[in-house]
Parts: structure tokens; sequence; C-alpha cells
């Protein structure tokens, strides 16, 4: 157990290229980018979505997330209603919301729930790329200021588990506005005397890194994820500079002291069950 | 003659030399020619006042970014006396794209924190353009936290394209360098002051902007992208940039109406390169008027207006019906 919780684990390294762009990858993607082997038919992968041969992790969707780390019909979506709308009326953005929800099926790229993990009480919020990237506007920004305070409130500790390019652009400084805000919420949080985990996965980028990603008080990183500030292409591209391979991944956040450990998600929820018990539940004050 | 950024500065400059030179005439001719002087300086004027209150968004950005656009250390020097630079992140090194000391404003201690663009070539790749590294981040918090801890108020002062792009900035945490910042300001107990004075780009700006009060200069911008990014990503094209500039509500009257910005500082017709004492003097005006105010107010008070006013940002529905 403790092998696990302190990251000995060995991964198989990943190619730079097939974690490099995100947006390669579909939701219904049944072919290993990295073995290019057929999976579709393994219980593992179906499940987890990891390549049983090389722990190639697919991108997962935040309902799946939510399936596969709560405790059976313990979840309760919280603030479901609050969706966006077009407050500086920028071109294009009520179709690209439209064709966002159509695709993905949510109403705003996070999910947010009480839900029981192990058997421990949390508030677990969950993002979803598949939702215009996962960008950060007013409602996920609400959203995530809510979620702590529903902790707060329940005095019970707050999970989320990040997947963005970070803020919308579509909302102007209002959507980078979100950054401070959910930042201001968190220092409360953490005056409270709570406990916060993040969970960073394929890709955490922009303004949610800068913001609420980077503030818990422990931040685990799924394997082989895009995690940063600037994104690759734009620091390859505004500085001619060559990317060192496996740049911005969870095992080069992990080596240069960004995370605390990485965990491969058939083991994310034990460890999460062993950190809220170590924790005594998260709510020592 | 020196090569303006804008079509009317150079249109301006030409009408500038034409009236030299009929003063020129007439002191040679013995001849007045007084009224026509006269009428091409108030023709002058008018495109001046008319260009200038009609300036597109875009035409903001560029001003925002004017090559001779004073810089943060030309307000810090006359701004305050006795200023002294400090600094390091006492973690790894020093980061030339913050100014961060202290110094005095009419007799009342400022921290001052600041991105520097630098002027001319050279000094802007001395100050990396103004976009911070971690440790530039790093050092504002360890200021911040002086500060609180001598009860003295700060001064921020934002002119950044952005957060430093680069290999180095990710290694060294810069996602988590700016999120400690925001977090940090967000219950510092000092009042906090923050003034866009160019160009304010991105989270590597905002980190300097959380605060009390938020001031823009008149030509500045405060943007969550830059406009030509914007219409790289949305359009895969560039021509759209100036349409992008609009969209994203990025100026300081934008950002004043939609409540972001608490005021607008005057600049001089055409812009604080023109006339800098006179941008600089409006820039005191604005600090006297709200440190003497903020200083006033009960520091729980403070708090909680500070963080109510973070916390209300953001519009959205919740009904649902609208699925
Ligand atoms: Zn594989």
């Amino acid at each position: 157990m403790f092998e696990n919780v302190l990251g000995k684990k060995k991964y198989i390294p990943l190619t730079p290229s097939s974690k490099a762009d995100p947006s390669a990858l579909s939701g219904n993607q049944k072919t290993c980018p990295v073995c290019i082997r057929l999976k579709s038919g393994q219980q593992s992968f179906a499940a987890e979505r990891v390549c049983p041969a090389c722990k190639y992790h697919f991108p997962m969707s935040a309902w799946e997330r939510i399936d596969h780390l709560t405790d059976p019909q313990s979840f309760e979506e919280l603030d479901k209603d609050l969706v966006s709308i077009n407050i500086l009326d920028f071109p294009g953005y009520d179709e690209k919301l439209k064709a966002a929800a159509k695709n993905s099926g949510l109403k705003e790229a996070i999910i947010c729930g009480k839900a029981m993990i192990g058997g421990y009480q949390t508030i677990l919020a969950v993002m979803d790329s598949s939702f215009m990237m996962g960008s950060m506007g007013s409602v996920v920004g609400e959203k995530v200021c809510r979620a702590a305070e529903k902790a707060m409130e329940l005095r019970i500790p707050l999970i989320i588990i990040t997947a963005s390019g970070g803020a919308r652009m579509q909302e102007g400084m209002i959507s980078l506005m979100q950054m401070a805000k959910t930042s201001a919420v968190l220092k409360k949080f953490h005056q409270s005397g709570l406990l916060y985990i993040s969970i960073l996965t394929n890709p955490t980028t922009g303004g949610v890194s800068a913001s609420f990603a980077s503030l818990a008080d422990i931040i685990i990183a799924e394997p082989g994820a895009l995690v940063g500030f600037t994104g690759p292409r734009v620091i390859a591209q505004t500085m001619g500079q060559k990317l060192p391979a496996g740049f911005q991944c969870s095992e080069f956040l992990l080596e240069h002291g960004q995370a605390d450990l990485i965990a491969e998600r058939s083991e994310l929820k034990h460890i999460l069950q062993c950190i809220l018990k170590l924790y005594q539940g998260g709510s020592h004050a | 003659m020196l090569k303006k950024y804008f079509d009317y500065e150079n249109n301006y400059e030409k009408l500038q030399d034409k009236i030299k030179e009929l003063k020129k005439l007439s002191e040679q001719l013995d001849y007045n020619l007084d009224g026509e002087i006269e009428k091409l300086e108030r023709q002058m004027e008018n495109i001046r006042h008319s260009k200038y209150r009609n300036l597109s968004p875009w035409e903001k950005v560029l001003l925002s970014r004017h090559p001779e656009r004073p810089v943060v250390r030309e307000y810090i020097d006359f701004l305050l006396d006795d200023f002294i630079e400090f600094h390091g992140d006492r973690l790894y090194g020093d980061d030339k794209a913050v100014i961060a000391g202290v110094g005095s404003f009419e007799g009342h201690a400022l921290t001052v924190l600041a991105h520097q663009k630098g002027k001319g070539t050279n000094e802007k790749i001395a100050h990396h353009f103004g976009m911070p590294h971690p440790e530039g981040y790093r050092k504002v918090e360890r200021l911040l936290l002086q500060s609180e801890k001598f009860k003295r108020p700060v001064l921020n002062l934002i002119d950044t394209p952005g957060a430093f792009p680069g290999v180095g900035a990710e290694e060294r945490g810069q996602a988590s360098s700016i999120a400690r910042v925001l977090m940090t300001l967000s219950d510092l107990k000092v009042p906090v002051i923050s003034i866009v004075t160019g160009e304010g780009g991105s989270g590597g700006a905002l980190a300097l902007g959380v605060c009390d009060r938020l001031f823009m200069l008149a030509n500045s911008v405060f943007s969550v992208i830059s406009a030509e990014a914007c219409a790289s990503i949305i359009f895969k094209e560039t021509e759209k940039t100036q349409e992008m500039a609009a969209a994203l509500k990025l100026t300081a009257q934008d950002l004043f109406e939609l409540g972001i910005a608490d005021g607008i500082i005057p600049e001089p017709v055409g812009g604080a390169h023109l006339d800098f004492d006179a941008t600089a003097l409006n820039i005191a005006e604005c600090i006297r008027k709200n440190l003497q105010e903020l200083t006033t107010v009960d520091m729980n008070r403070l708090l909680t207006e500070r963080y109510n006013k973070i916390r209300s940002i953001g519009q959205y529905t919740e009904s649902i019906s609208n699925f």
C-alpha cells in the first residue's frame, strides 16, 4: 500500500508525441496511440480507459471519472443548472456553447457534487475537456467556488479533478478574473483547516493550472498528462526553443517538484482513501 | 524624421512641419502670416482631438505598446522619493522583469511591485520584455508578506504582455508561482492599489491585479489573451485581429463598464508618451486620493469588500429551462 502512496511504482515511459497533443485524442478512441494495438475488448481498458500493455491513459469523461472514483450511488450533483451566457456578445460563442453541449452531453466543463469515496464524505468537482477544451469561464469559476464553499459548510474535504486548456477567451477579462476568484475562495478554504486535493489530468494548462489546480494541499497527477502554464506549442513558437523530451508531462512535473505524486488510474481511488484516512477525513481543525 | 507608430502621428507631424515653415517664411519675408498659421494650428488640434477621441480598441492596443510609452521605472522615479529596489526571491534568482521595492509617496512608505518592460532593444532584452519568470512572482510574494508585516500599503503597476513562455519558467513552476500570488493578494492585510499603465496580458498581469482598487490609464488594455493570439486560435488567421480586439472588451473604458476597473486615469491628448509629466501627475492624484480613502477603512471591512468584489465577478444563468 505505501509503495503506491509514495509513488514508487514503475511507469513505462511514453513517447512525448503521444502526450503533447490532447486534441488528437477522442473519447471513442480504441487504438492505443503508443503501442497501436486494439485493446477495446479487455476489461481494464473498458472500465478505466488505460491501455493494459503500456499504461497509456486515455481521456475519460467527467461522468466516467465519477463512476470510477465514488462509492456506488453516493454522488449527488450540485449546481447542475448553472449555464453560460454570452456576456460580451462575443462572435460565435452562442453557437460554440450549443455545439459543446450537444457533443459532450454536458451543460458546462465541470460537474460538482457531494460524494463518498471509500466511505469518506467529500465534495468532488470533475472537469471535462470535451466541453470547449475544459476552458474556465464564469460557470466553471463559480462552480469551483461553490464546491469549496459547500465543503466548508459541511466541513468535508474538497477534491478537484482538472482538465482544462485555460481561461475561456470568449468571456474576456471576466474569465481571467475567475483565476482570482477561485484563488480567493481557496484562501478561505485553507484558513478553515480543511483538506483540498487536486488531481491533474490531461491537459491542465493556463488559467486553471495558475489558480485552483496549483493551490491544493496535495497535488496528484495522472501519468503522462500535459501540465503547465504556457502550452508547449506556444513556447516552441515564440521562443524558437527546442523542447526537452517529456517536457510538461506529469513525470516532468514530479521531477521538478511541482506535484506530490503520480497515481495511475487503477490505484487512484485507493490512494485517495489512504489520504482521507491519514488526514482523519480531511476536516482536522 | 522619426518613424511614427501611427499614420495619424505622421500626418500630425507633417502639419507641424508646415507650420514651422510658414513661421520661418513669415519672418524671412517680414510678411504677416499669423492668420494662416493660426488656422493651421487650429486644424491640427482638431485632427488630434477628433482622432484621439475615436481610437479603435486595436489602436488602443497599439498605443498601450507604443515604443515611446513611458515604462514603470519612469513612473516610479517620478512618483516616489528614496525608492530602494529590492532583489531576488531567496530561492533561485532575481527576475529583471519585475521591479520590487519600497519608496516614499508624498511622505507615506509604499511597497511597489511592477512589470518592467524596458525601453530600447537592449533594455527590453535585459528585462525580458516585462515577462516574469516564477522567481519574479516569488519576489512579489516575498515583498507582499513583508508589506503585511510592516503594515505598508502596496502599489502594483501592471505592464506586461504576459508571463514568460519558456522551458525554465515551466521547470520552476510558473503556474503555481502565479497562483500563490493571486491567493496571497486576496487576503493581504494592507491596502492594495493596482494600476495598469500599458499592457495587461493574461494571468501574468493578473498576478499584480488582485487589489482593493484597480485603475487603468486611458489608453491601457487588460486582456485574457492577446487579440493576435485570439484571432489565430478562433479564425486561424490574423486578419481578424482588429475585430477580436473589439470583441475581447479589453480597453480601459470597456473594463470600467464591466465593473472590473474601478476608474480610468486620463492621459494627455495623443497618449502618455506625448506628455509624461501630465500623465504621472494624474497617476499621483489617483494614488493620493485612494490611499487616503483606503488607509482609513477598517481592515476587516477592507478585506471583506475586496473579497466580495472578487467573489462576485462572473455572469451566468441558473434556470433549468435553457436546455
Ligand atoms: Zn498502449
